[in-house]
C-alpha cells in the first residue's frame, strides 16, 4: 500500500501545510505530516511518496452531479471505464452517471450495472442517476424506490435530456423521492416552445436561420417546478440553467426559501450563441449557449451563491455525429478534462467576481456531494477525512487538444483554446489515480491483476 | 470571391460585379445562338438535396450555356438523419472531378459546411439553405430591380450603378424565408431602403437587429413608403394548421391582411414593380390580377436568374474578379 507524503500544498489556495495520506484517509496534516510517514529504513512495508505541492493548491476532489458516461449503450461514445479517467484526469473522485443510457436507468437492475462499471473501472466513485420516468417517456413513474434501495443506492433522479414536462408526473416525483432522500434534477425546457430547436433565439438564430430555443421555454419550467416544491415541501433541483431570468426566478425562490439547488455549466459560463456563426456543430449544446448577458448573469450567480454548483454535463459523442450539417447534429459537449479550468478563467481570474478557490471547492465538490447525498466526498481537508483531494498548478496555462484528452470522444468547444490551471495530481480513497497530469494506467492495471 | 455562400458576404463592389456581369450575360440570351464557350471542360455539379425543379433547371441551364459539364445529384429523400452523410457526398463528388458545387439543402448552414470544413476544395455556391440564405435570388431580384429603376426598363441596365435611395417592402413569410434574409442583406449593400411587412408570428424574434424597418401593416406601409418595388414571399398554407405552427388563423385572414390585391396594386406608385420568387400561391399572398399586372416582373425574373446564374458561375469558375484575387 503506498501512502503520500505531500509537502507544502495551500489548502484552498490559503496557508500552505503538508498533508499525509495512508490507509485511504488523510492520516496527518501540517508538521505533524512528516512524522507520521513511516521512514524509508526498510523495516516498513509502507512505500512512501513524497510529492512537492509547494506551488500547487489542493482542493477537495472534484464531484460532478451531471456527467453522461453513456454506458450501457453508446460505447462508441465513451465507457463508465474511459469517462472516469477523463474524469480523473479533470480533478474529479467522484460523478454522477445520467440516466439516458440504452437502455434507461430506469431499473436497479442498470443503476447497479452501472455502479458495478465503476467499482471495477477504479478512476473514481460512480453514482448513478435513476430516471424519473419509465424510458424518459414523461409518462409514468420509474421505479425510484428500488433504484434507492439497491447497491447503487441513487439518490438523484433525472429525466436528463427530456423534461418532465407533465405538471402532475412532477409532483408525484417530487413528492415520492423524500420517502428516501431523494432529489429530481430538473431538465428544464418546455417541449412544445422548442419544437425543432437548434439555437438559442434571438439575433443570432434570426441572420442564421436556425430554429429558436427561447429562454422563456426554461424560465417557464423553472418557475412551476420551485412552485410546486414548495407546494409539496420537497427539495428540487435544476440542471444545466442558462438564462438570465432562470438566475433571477432561483434568486427569488431561494429568498422564498424554496428548497431549490441550481447547476450550471462551464460551457455556459464562457459560451455565446456567437459561436454558432459558424455553424460548427462542436457548439451545439442543448440547453443551448445564450447571450453575453445570460454569460454575465450566471456568472453572477453563481458568484452571489444563486446558482450552487457548477456541473459538466460532459456529453461525448462520436465524430460522425458532429461532422455533419448543424441540423443533423449531436447535441452535446465534453467537458470533465476542461471544467475546472474554465472555472479557474471564468470565475478565479475573473477580477469582476470575488470567487476564490474556497468557492471552487464549495461550487465543484461539497455542494454536489451533498446535493447528491455523498456522504464521503466533499468534505474538508482535516485529519481522518477521506483522502479524496486534488492538487492544481494555478499558474499553468495549456492548451486544448481534442486528441490528447482521455474521454472516449474529441467533441470539446475549446479546442485550441488556451486555458489556465492544471490538474496535477488527483487522489481517490488515499490511491493516486492521476500524478503528474497524467493517469495511472499502471497502477491501475496492477491493482487489476493483483484483485 | 471563393464560394458564394451568403448575400451577406458580397461587398458592394462585388455584388455590382455581378450584376454588370449578369447584364453582359443577359445580352447574350437575346441571340440566336445562346451558348458560350467560356466554362468549356469544366463539371459543375447541382447537388440538390431539397426538392426545386425551378432552381435546378435554372442552374442547369445556366452552366449548360456556358459549355459546362453538368451532373444532376438528386438527394431528395437524404434526410439530414439518414442515408449517406454530406461529408460522404461531397468526397464523392471531389473524387468524381467536378470543378463547382451548386448546393440546395434543407438544412441551414448546410453550403456553409461544405465549404468550410476541409471535405472539398472546390467553389460552393448556395442555392437556398433552410431559412437561411439564397444568395442567387436575391442577385437576381437586384438586376431586375436596377434595370426598372435604374436602368429605365428597356435598353439600359444601369450598369455599374448600385440601388442607391430606391424604397423596397418585401411582404409576407419572413420567418421562415432564405429570399427575405437575402434580399435585406444585398438591398442593404446596394443603398436601398427595405420595409419587410409580416404579421408579427411570421418575423423572427431578433429581426429588430436587422438593417430595415419593420411593420405588421401592409396598407400603412405602400401609403408612407411609396415603394419602387414590392415583392411579395410566397406562404404555404400549412402554416396556419397547430401542426404546422399556427402562425396566422386561416388563409383567408392573411390575404386579407397581407395579400396585394387589386386594391392595393392600384394604391402603389404607377412605376412600382411587382415582384414574387415564385412559385405564386395565387389567391393567396398575391391576386392573379397583380401578378398578370403590367408591372408585374415575375417571369422577367425568371429570366434573370439565369443570367445571374451565369455569371456568378462564370466569375467564380473562369476567374476574372477584380475585386478579390482569391482564386
Amino acid at each position: 500500500m503506498t501512502s503520500y507524503l505531500i509537502r507544502a500544498a495551500s489548502v484552498l489556495g490559503g496557508e500552505r501545510t503538508d498533508l499525509y495520506l495512508a490507509d485511504g484517509v488523510i492520516a496527518a496534516l501540517g508538521p505533524d505530516a512528516a512524522a507520521a510517514a513511516p521512514r524509508g529504513d526498510g523495516g516498513s512495508a509502507v512505500e512512501v511518496v513524497e510529492i512537492d505541492a509547494s506551488t500547487l493548491i489542493a482542493l477537495p476532489g472534484l464531484v460532478d452531479l451531471h456527467t453522461h458516461l453513456r454506458e450501457p449503450g453508446r460505447e462508441d461514445a465513451e465507457t463508465v471505464a474511459s469517462g472516469t479517467r477523463a474524469a480523473a484526469v479533470g480533478g474529479f473522485t467522484c460523478v454522477h452517471a445520467m440516466a439516458n443510457t440504452d437502455p434507461v436507468a430506469d431499473t436497479a437492475g442498470v443503476v447497479e450495472q452501472v455502479w458495478r462499471l465503476g467499482q471495477d473501472a477504479g478512476w473514481a466513485q460512480v453514482r448513478p442517476v435513476g430516471a424519473v420516468t419509465v424510458g424518459l417517456r414523461g409518462e409514468q413513474l420509474a421505479e425510484l424506490g428500488a433504484m434507492a434501495d439497491s447497491a447503487a443506492a441513487v439518490r438523484v433522479f433525472s429525466d436528463d435530456g427530456m423534461c418532465v414536462h407533465d405538471p402532475v408526473l412532477m409532483r408525484r416525483a417530487l413528492e415520492y423521492v423524500k420517502a428516501f432522500d431523494g432529489v429530481v434534477a430538473q431538465h428544464a425546457q418546455e417541449p412544445r416552445l422548442t419544437a425543432g430547436a437548434l439555437m438559442h433565439e434571438g439575433v443570432v438564430s434570426a441572420a442564421l436561420g436556425l430554429t429558436g430555443w427561447p429562454a422563456v421555454a426554461e424560465e417557464a419550467i423553472i418557475a412551476r417546478d420551485v412552485l410546486l416544491a414548495e407546494h409539496v415541501g420537497s427539495r428540487v433541483h435544476i440542471c444545466h440553467l442558462s438564462t438570465a431570468g432562470s438566475v433571477d426566478i432561483i434568486r427569488w425562490a431561494k429568498a422564498r426559501g424554496i428548497d431549490v439547488t441550481a447547476e450550471v455549466t462551464p460551457h455556459h459560463l464562457v459560451l455565446t450563441d456567437e459561436a454558432v456563426r459558424g455553424y460548427d456543430p462542436q457548439f451545439k449544446v442543448n440547453p443551448p449557449l445564450r447571450t453575453a448577458a445570460d454569460v454575465a448573469a450566471v456568472r453572477a450567480g453563481l458568484a452571489d451563491g444563486t446558482i450552487d454548483i457548477v456541473a459538466t454535463d460532459h456529453a461525448p459523442h462520436p465524430d460522425e455525429d458532429k461532422d455533419c450539417e448543424f441540423a443533423a447534429a449531436a447535441m452535446g459537449m465534453t467537458g470533465l478534462e476542461t471544467a475546472l479550468s474554465v472555472v479557474v478563467e471564468a470565475m478565479v481570474n475573473n477580477p469582476d467576481h470575488d470567487f476564490g478557490w474556497a468557492d471552487v471547492a464549495r461550487t465543484m465538490s461539497a455542494a454536489p456531494a451533498a446535493i447528491g447525498r455523498v456522504s464521503e466526498q466533499g468534505r474538508p481537508l482535516e485529519v481522518g477525512e477521506p483522502a479524496n483531494l486534488v492538487l492544481v498548478d494555478p499558474e499553468a496555462t495549456w492548451t486544448v487538444d481534442p486528441p490528447a484528452l482521455r474521454t472516449a470522444s474529441s467533441n470539446t468547444p475549446f479546442a485550441q483554446r488556451e486555458l489556465p490551471a492544471r490538474v496535477v495530481a488527483t487522489f481517490w480513497r488515499g490511491a493516486a489515480t492521476v500524478l503528474d497530469g497524467a493517469p495511472r494506467e499502471a497502477l491501475r492495471e496492477r491493482a487489476g491483476a493483483g484483485a | 470571391m471563393r464560394h458564394l455562400l451568403s448575400a451577406g458576404d458580397l461587398s458592394r463592389a462585388e455584388a455590382v460585379e455581378i450584376l454588370d456581369t449578369t447584364s453582359t450575360m443577359a445580352a447574350t440570351q437575346s441571340r440566336e445562338i445562346k451558348k458560350l464557350p467560356a466554362l468549356r471542360g469544366l463539371t459543375v455539379v447541382n447537388l440538390f438535396f431539397e426538392d426545386s425543379t425551378r432552381t435546378r433547371i435554372s442552374f442547369e441551364a445556366a452552366a449548360k450555356r456556358l459549355s459546362a459539364d453538368v451532373i444532376n445529384f438528386s438527394a431528395k429523400g437524404s434526410s439530414v438523419s439518414k442515408g449517406e452523410s454530406l461529408k460522404d457526398t461531397a468526397l464523392t463528388l471531389a473524387a468524381m472531378g467536378a470543378d463547382a458545387v451548386v448546393i440546395r439543402h434543407q438544412a441551414s448552414g448546410a453550403p456553409h459546411r461544405l465549404a468550410t470544413s476541409g471535405w472539398i476544395r472546390t467553389p460552393v455556391v448556395n442555392a437556398g439553405d433552410g431559412m437561411h440564405q439564397h444568395p442567387t435570388q436575391a442577385l437576381l431580384d437586384a438586376f431586375t430591380m436596377r434595370r426598372h429603376l435604374v436602368g429605365g426598363g428597356e435598353g439600359g441596365d444601369g450598369v455599374g450603378e448600385d440601388l442607391t435611395g430606391a424604397k423596397v417592402v418585401i411582404v409576407g413569410d419572413v420567418l421562415h424565408s432564405r429570399v427575405a434574409r437575402s434580399n435585406v442583406d444585398l438591398l442593404h449593400t446596394l443603398g436601398a431602403h427595405v420595409t419587410l411587412v409580416a404579421p408579427p408570428t411570421l418575423l423572427p424574434v431578433g429581426v429588430d437587429t436587422w438593417p430595415c424597418a419593420v411593420s405588421y401593416d401592409l396598407d400603412a406601409s405602400i401609403a408612407d413608403v411609396r415603394p419602387d418595388a414590392i415583392m411579395m414571399l410566397r406562404v404555404q398554407r400549412e402554416r396556419m394548421s397547430s401542426a404546422g405552427g399556427g402562425f396566422f388563423p386561416s388563409p383567408m385572414e392573411y390575404s386579407r391582411r397581407y395579400g396585394l390585391d387589386g386594391t392595393r396594386l392600384a394604391a402603389l406608385p404607377e412605376h412600382c414593380v411587382v415582384m414574387h420568387p415564385g412559385p405564386m400561391n395565387r389567391g393567396l399572398e398575391i391576386s392573379a390580377k397583380a401578378a398578370d399586372s403590367p408591372r408585374s416582373t415575375i417571369v422577367e425574373q425568371v429570366a434573370n436568374g439565369v443570367a445571374v446564374r451565369m455569371a456568378v458561375l462564370y466569375l467564380l469558375l473562369a476567374g476574372g474578379t477584380p475585386t478579390e484575387g482569391s482564386r
